[in-house]
């Protein structure tokens, strides 16, 4: 089977129903996107499918095709990920940081699509995306910073 | 700089450090009376390095490489620890690199507990003093070193940023330059630490050092732990608390494609896959039946009602302060039972242990609180000598007390007993739900006198589980669990008549252990409850009537009104709207929190604002003290909106967050926190938040409808306008 993840062919030897999560932590050894549920709850898995954010703990791997699939290893090459990146150093939103991929996963795909979100953009975009050490905080203001607007 | 993720991906480089040079120089650096009084083992990577205590090591080139004892969960210590070390060795803080410690409490054993612990927010606390001693031990004998080759006197020398300088002449010597020199001096007992006015790093919000690879996909969790030839497991343990395995049909799992092997014992099932989906698909398709056993008759109402019963027998006293019979007696009495459930940690890392056994070895990788105790547990599980069992830290994915545990290890260990190579036992959430060993059920029972608006008795019961006598039984004495009564006996304001008892009472069925908050949860929710219905009772201000008390307690007091002034304390507020205070003294620090919360009429909690005061000595990084107070609060204030864990027929109800909830970004207001400074030594943090949102917002609640709860998590009928719940 061959996927497109972070603009490299992949081939890998999977069952077409095997959630993409485990194809990236099982089989290709990409550990970065985290599981967390299971059931698409908790969004600590989330990746993006041609830009938009997708909880890959539920995406068999057969039905993503030829689309694009991009992961916490990838985002920083493109310029939102890579500005959500350092917004999350600069505010210091980061504790444990187990759910943060799939936060920073979110955040990049809100901003490419919503350069400047208010706080209803924010929480539509990120309440999918559960935070046990409760940094949403500064979650919210690293994703203005982000956006380049700033302190809240 | 950081390469942690190195270190986990590479077990074997410790092995590769020790065949380097030779030429050691080593000496175990004494912790404080608690820990161990045995002559200390040198750490392994050691050899060709100026290691002159257990957590400092510089090499040929400079490169300062710290060990770290207590392991970062999110709380920060692995910034704030090399910030106290590399302040006192005056080493350049952003070259450093960090290591996770070995497992050896002789060296890394927390100088409170003695053994290897990360808990009950005392890192700093405890390590405060041994690592400002350690770094400065190893500058004073960088600066010998250096003033013997320039036959100098020492004291004339200076350092900065891992370099010697012998101002007066210019000559300087960086630290890599002296190591062998330095090997060779004599330890300091009792080296000179720096005035607190010269920090040039403690108390500056410096940046972490663990998180930059937490933003790219690079950190490696226990759960990432990588392997060649590593096979997946996932587990089941019986529903039923103490439940065993019956017979087990495992002819459809065989057939499920990627299936290895099926893992039978008498507690628990096993199926072991190519990935993690397949060991998935092959359990769901395993038939099991489970001997329930005696357990499978209880429910979460006969716990209660044992608990109940419990709470109503007088309890060892914890302590006792005047005549409290005879104080009852006089003035206004109050009464007032709390009730806490049990709950989940439900850390974001799922359980999960990585382990090879072989008949003569055994090799352990997961993220742990408790290093020595998962080297001792699966080395029981495995049945080898300690000796043959290697066991690799990680980064916490989130500990909460949960890592306290090593029963993650011990199934681990049993698992790869079966299994040929290395394999990583990965718990389901719902496994890992409902197979916690969860913060007890607890009930408090309070009785109080008022006098001229003052406090004038306080009877204070606790009922519930004692951790500490199954984790720690050693200090467990006279029937007092000092977690269990912990921020009760400290109880911070100033009372005549005074008395703590404690009930022990072991909830059946269900394991019980430490929660983020620990005991202090409690005692500081039914306290500031009840302080809360005695200012009622006194016609006074809440804060007004906490602070007449304070006086013995002025860091809190001094809290209580910063909070009063920055959370608009006493400005008007729209209907059901309330604003509620707790003021606690708890894990050595000193806060109090302002909740403003809404109720609407159908019994809906909406968080306003929350504003924190923190005085917690010497705060280390400030920037980590907010992150810890703001991350704290969403964590209690989950648990009092949303967290319990239920009981039917012996088994946990909850399984997942769409049924165990947390709260989420658009339910969390702002949260300010204020830290005060202070030049006490530094107190806890990691918990404080944890401890202070419910009693906080429960306070809110009272203000906004007039209906004192009792019993978390909050129930919404009770606060609901009538007819709308």
């Amino acid at each position: 089977m061959n996927l497109q993840i972070n603009g490299e062919n992949r081939t890998f030897d999977a069952p077409s129903d095997v959630p993409l999560l485990w194809v990236l932590r099982d089989v290709l050894g990409m550990t970065g996107t985290k599981f967390g549920c299971g059931i698409a709850q908790c969004g600590a898995c989330t990746v993006h499918i041609e830009g938009k954010p997708v909880r890959s703990c539920l995406l068999p791997v057969g039905a993503i095709g030829n689309r694009a699939v991009t992961t916490i290893e990838g985002i920083g090459a493109t310029p939102t990920g890579a500005r959500v990146q350092k917004a999350w150093l600069d505010v210091e939103v980061i504790q444990c940081g187990y759910c943060q991929s799939g936060q920073i996963m979110s955040a990049a795909a809100l901003l490419a699509v919503t350069p400047h979100p208010d706080d209803s953009d924010i929480d539509a975009a990120m309440a999918g995306n559960i935070c046990r050490c409760g940094t949403y905080v500064r979650i919210r203001e690293a994703i203005k910073r982000a956006a380049g607007d700033g302190q809240t | 700089m950081y390469s942690l993720e190195q270190l986990a991906r590479s077990p074997s480089r410790r092995a590769v450090v020790r065949s380097g040079l030779a030429g050691v120089f080593v000496l175990g650096f004494h912790l404080p009376a608690r820990a161990v009084n045995e002559p200390e083992q040198p750490p392994d990577s050691t050899q060709g390095k100026f290691a002159p205590n257990a957590f400092i090591r510089i090499d040929r080139s400079g490169q300062t490489t710290l060990v770290m004892p207590q392991v970062e969960m999110g709380q920060g210590v692995y910034t704030a620890i090399p910030m106290i070390l590399t302040e006192e060795l005056d080493a350049d803080f952003n070259k450093v690199t960090l290591e996770h410690a070995p497992p050896n409490d002789k060296l890394y054993g927390n100088p409170i507990f003695g053994i290897q612990v990360t808990g009950n927010s005392n890192s700093i606390r405890a390590f405060w003093k041994p690592l400002r001693m350690a770094g400065a031990a190893a500058r004073l004998m960088l600066v010998q070193a250096a003033a013997q080759q320039w036959q100098v006197d020492p004291a004339s020398c200076s350092t900065s940023d891992g370099v010697v300088s012998h101002p007066s002449s210019g000559r300087t010597l960086s630290y890599g330059d002296l190591i062998d020199a330095a090997g060779a001096q004599s330890v300091p007992k009792d080296p000179p630490v720096k005035d607190p006015k010269d920090f040039k790093l403690i108390g500056k919000p410096l940046k972490r050092l663990d998180t930059p690879n937490k933003t790219d996909g690079k950190v490696v969790y226990g759960i990432d732990a990588m392997l060649p030839g590593m096979k997946f497991a996932i587990l089941a343990q019986c529903p039923v608390f103490g439940g065993k395995v019956g017979r087990v049909d495992d002819s459809a799992a065989r057939k499920v494609p990627g299936v290895q092997e099926i893992v039978v014992l008498d507690d628990l099932v096993a199926v072991v896959g190519d990935h993690m989906w397949a060991a998935k698909k092959g359990l769901d398709a395993l038939v099991i039946n489970w001997d329930e056993g005696a357990n499978a008759k209880i429910n979460s109402s006969d716990i209660w009602d044992d608990l109940r019963a419990a709470s109503k027998k007088d309890g060892v006293v914890a302590k006792s302060v005047g005549d409290v019979a005879k104080g009852l007696t006089q003035g206004e009495r109050v009464d007032g039972e709390y009730e806490l459930p049990f709950l989940a940690h439900a850390t974001m890392e799922p359980l999960n242990c990585t382990v090879h056994v072989t008949p003569d070895s055994c090799e352990v990788w997961t993220g742990t609180q408790v290093l020595t105790r998962v080297q001792q547990s699966a080395a029981k599980a495995a049945g080898l000598p300690l000796e043959k069992v290697k066991a690799y830290n990680h980064l916490l994915g989130g500990g909460f007390g949960r890592r306290l545990e090593a029963d993650m290890v011990a199934a681990a260990v049993r698992i790869g007993k079966q299994v040929d190579g290395p394999v990583k036992v990965v718990w389901t959430r719902e496994e890992d739900i409902q197979h916690d060993i969860y913060r007890p059920v607890y009930r408090d029972v309070i009785s109080a006198t008022l006098s001229g608006g003052k406090i004038a008795a306080w009877k204070y019961r606790i009922a519930g589980s004692s951790i500490m006598a199954r984790w720690a039984p050693s200090i467990f004495i006279n029937g007092i669990d000092i977690d269990a009564v912990d921020s009760a006996v400290d109880n911070p304001y100033d009372i005549p008549n005074f008395q703590v008892e404690y009930v022990r009472a072991e909830p059946p069925a269900v394991p019980t252990g430490f929660w983020r908050g620990v005991g202090p949860n409690n005692n500081v929710f039914a306290t500031e409850c009840f302080m809360d219905e005695l200012a009622r009772k006194a016609g006074a201000d809440p804060i007004a009537f906490r602070i007449g008390m304070l006086d013995k307690t002025p860091r809190l007091k001094a809290a209580l009104q910063l909070v009063a002034e920055k959370s608009g304390w006493g400005q008007p507020l729209p209907a059901r709207t309330g604003r509620g205070v707790c003021a606690q003294p708890s894990f050595g620090s000193f806060i109090a929190t302002m909740v403003e919360a809404e109720v609407d009429e159908h019994g809906e909690v909406h968080l306003r604002r929350v504003t924190s005061a923190v005085d917690t000595g010497i705060a280390v990084n400030p920037d980590t003290i907010a992150a810890q107070l703001q991350g704290g609060l969403i964590f209690g204030l989950t648990a009092a909106l949303w967290g319990e864990v239920t009981i039917e027929r012996g088994r946990v109800r909850q399984s997942n967050f769409n049924d165990y909830r947390m709260l989420r970004i658009d339910e969390v207001p702002k949260i300010d926190v204020h830290v005060i400074k202070s030049g006490e030594d530094p107190g806890g943090i990691g918990e404080t938040g944890t401890t202070a949102g419910p009693p906080a917002l429960r306070n809110a609640i009272y203000a906004a409808t007039g209906v004192a709860l009792r019993r978390l998590p909050i129930d919404r009928k009770a606060i609901a306008v009538p007819g709308k719940a």
